[in-house]
């Protein structure tokens, strides 16, 4: 099993997001921590990235706060060295594809075993082009993990079967960002996906609160906050660890509910 | 790999909400283009509401001056809405139109793509809503009011660098939220796969008709044709029908800015590299870590970080060539035209025109050439009197 699978092993995962460099690598190195310590289950880090297109202006203005303050992809590499000598949670990394194809595939994905990264989200690398990288991600022992959207329809199948980590379900149209209600049936696209195959499903885009998080867990595997997260350090800067830590808790705690 | 590739370049790298979206576009389209309904209908639109063909000038007091090749002007300056992207615009909304869209969406950059939306909008009874970089709506006041003045609503995006490509970022993003009743009127020949190769087929009117036009006038094809060169759709447009030429030489004209050499540029072909951006695998203006580069022109409408696929083969394999054109080049071009020839062109198209100048003595008075005119100049006057130190208070 993988190690992203892995993170779905003792019940119903609580996955947190946040962009490295926000406020400062130092901090994102403590803040992962701080969700470690917290309960969270696997971590996406954001590899900022100057348009990235299907994010809210929460990330969106992360992004850019972290590459005006200078963080680069080598000094991201640099802190996930730092926080894998003192964690083993999975740790996945989520950006878009230019940045890892100027770095090129084979050396980016070399430097995410090093470092111990253990899988990859692209928003903009769909099921048609994946296989650009798949076999040098492969390699690495990362894993390409899939998204499924609202619109995905007859594509479901196909990109559920190919799946590897963990599914990313889409809950929304559009981008993140935090939204009082989440409209989409994902009853019937969880059991679609769950007629081919068993790979965990964590579902992102949107949810906040306590309610949705334990609603969406009764459904699915895991569940993906990043926005509410991110406003959080955007708010209290290089401050923000009992914030972080309160509100990880308590989500995990509601997401944790939802199994009894 | 997904279809819609030009060498390396082209792709689909979008969100997995809009794949089924663009999938379901190419199927559509490739239905329609051979629909002979739909072919008489835009037939109609292209000749009787955007004014088709457009002429093709010969510019003789330009030609005497320069000494060189006789120069034609291929006149999209002259279409309704005073550009090229009416052609691109009156394909596509006709298109969402038979395909149950009741609303589009669009991006601009100089507010050329934006109107032409908007109008199209307005004739077809379709509601409209355009993105624009903040500092674009500044610099090209007057057309968010004509765009608001044909119904549509203008969004001034804030985010980036808030110009073309933010806008693009911010249409992308409001299609991936409402995908069932809305078509994206992508404005130029980038994006994902079928978007290049939607756009320029429609553009290719323009070198359909210029190639009959200067074989009739001159009984023998010119020696060049070169155009300005954005995202590159009047450019596309003005070389499709002559890539089976090898005699005629394709000469795209880049916004060089301050200057190849300085980091306000725009210049894909000559400063950029190899990546993926906007749904496309192609060339851009990026930094080590493939950070997009804030680019800079003086023309709101060249001021994009990337090139075309279809463009990028086309350097690749060599069938063209893209030079560098300075913002002090094109406004003196643009100057130029004015005064010998009487025609006010739009900054894009001047760095087509201040190229023509540089070149024109290479070839023999027996030889043609053909320029783009791409648009017309009005929303540029105010920005012209600008450099030139005078406030117009528009």
């Amino acid at each position: 099993m993988s190690k992203v699978t892995d993170a779905f092993a003792n019940g119903k995962a609580f996955i947190p997001f946040l962009t490295a460099g926000d406020p400062s690598l130092e901090k994102t190195e403590d803040y992962i921590l701080e969700l470690e310590k917290a309960g969270a289950d696997l971590i996406e880090i954001g590899i900022p990235f100057s348009d990235p297109i299907a994010e809210g202006v929460v990330i969106q203005e992360a992004d850019l706060r972290a590459l005006k303050g200078g963080t680069t992809t080598d000094g991201i590499f640099e802190m996930v060295t730092s926080v894998r000598s003192k964690t083993q949670i999975p740790l996945v990394f989520m950006t878009y594809l230019n940045p890892v194809f100027h770095y090129g595939y084979e050396r980016f994905f070399a430097r995410c075993e090093e470092v111990g990264i253990n899988g990859i989200i692209i928003p903009d690398l769909p099921y048609e082009e994946k296989g650009e990288l798949l076999e040098i991600a492969r390699a690495h022992g990362v894993d390409v993990i899939s998204l499924i959207a609202p619109t995905s329809e007859q594509r479901i199948q196909k990109i559920a079967s190919d799946a590897e980590g963990f599914i990313y379900l889409v809950s929304s149209m559009g981008v993140t960002g935090m939204r009082s209600e989440i409209k989409t049936d994902l009853k019937s696209m969880i059991d679609a996906i769950r007629s081919v195959t068993d790979v965990p499903i964590a579902v992102g885009f949107g949810i906040n609160t306590t309610e949705q998080a334990g609603k969406i867990a009764g459904m699915a595997d895991g569940v993906i906050v990043g926005s509410a997260i991110v406003k959080m350090i955007a708010k209290y800067g290089a401050h923000a660890e009992q914030h972080i830590y309160a509100y990880v808790r308590m989500m995990k705690e509601a997401v944790r509910q939802s199994e009894k | 790999m997904s279809d819609g590739r030009f060498g390396i370049h082209g792709g689909q790298y979008v969100p997995e909400t809009l794949m089924n979206e663009v999938i379901n576009l190419e199927k559509q389209y490739n239905y329609y283009k051979n629909d002979p309904e739909f072919c008489r209908e835009l037939d109609e639109l292209m000749r009787n509401y955007a004014g088709r063909p457009s002429l093709l000038y010969y510019a003789e007091k330009m030609t005497k001056d320069l000494g060189g090749a006789r120069i034609y002007l291929k006149r999209e300056d002259l279409n309704h809405t005073g550009s090229h992207k009416i052609n691109n615009v009156l394909g596509q909304c006709l298109l969402a139109k038979k395909m149950g869209k009741t609303r589009i969406i669009a991006e601009t950059g100089a507010g050329q793509h934006g109107v032409a939306t908007a109008t199209a909008a307005a004739l077809m009874g379709m509601e409209c809503e355009i993105f624009m970089g903040k500092e674009d709506t500044e610099r090209q006041a007057l057309n968010v009011y004509r765009m608001e003045l044909l119904g549509a609503k203008v969004h001034a995006v804030t985010t980036g660098t808030m110009t073309l490509k933010d806008a693009v970022n911010e249409a992308m993003r409001e299609w991936a939220s409402r995908v069932e009743d809305t078509h994206y009127v992508l404005g130029s020949v980038m994006g994902p796969h079928p978007f290049p190769t939607i756009v320029r087929d429609f553009q290719s009117v323009i070198s359909r008709e210029a190639r009959e036009q200067i074989l009739e006038k001159e009984g023998k094809l010119p020696k060049a044709v070169m155009a300005c060169v954005g995202g590159g759709s009047n450019a596309m447009g003005m070389f499709y029908n002559f890539i089976n030429d090898p005699e005629v030489r394709l000469i795209g004209c880049e916004a060089a800015g301050r200057g190849v050499h300085t980091a306000e540029t725009a210049a894909t072909i000559a400063t950029g590299t190899l990546g993926v951006f906007h749904g496309m695998k192609s060339y851009f203006c990026q930094d080590e870590y493939g950070q997009i580069a804030p680019v800079y022109s003086i023309s709101a409408g060249l001021d994009y970080p990337g090139i075309g696929p279809e463009h990028a083969y086309l350097h690749d394999i060599g069938r063209a060539e893209y030079v560098p054109v300075t913002d002090d080049e094109a406004v003196a071009a643009f100057e130029y035209l004015a005064k010998t020839e009487g025609i006010i062109c739009a900054i894009e198209s001047a760095h087509a025109v201040a190229h023509a100048i540089k070149i024109a003595k290479e070839f023999s008075p027996e030889d043609s050439i053909i320029i783009c005119l791409s648009g017309r100049g009005d929303k540029d006057v105010a920005a012209i009197a600008r450099y030139r130190g005078r406030d117009l208070h528009e």
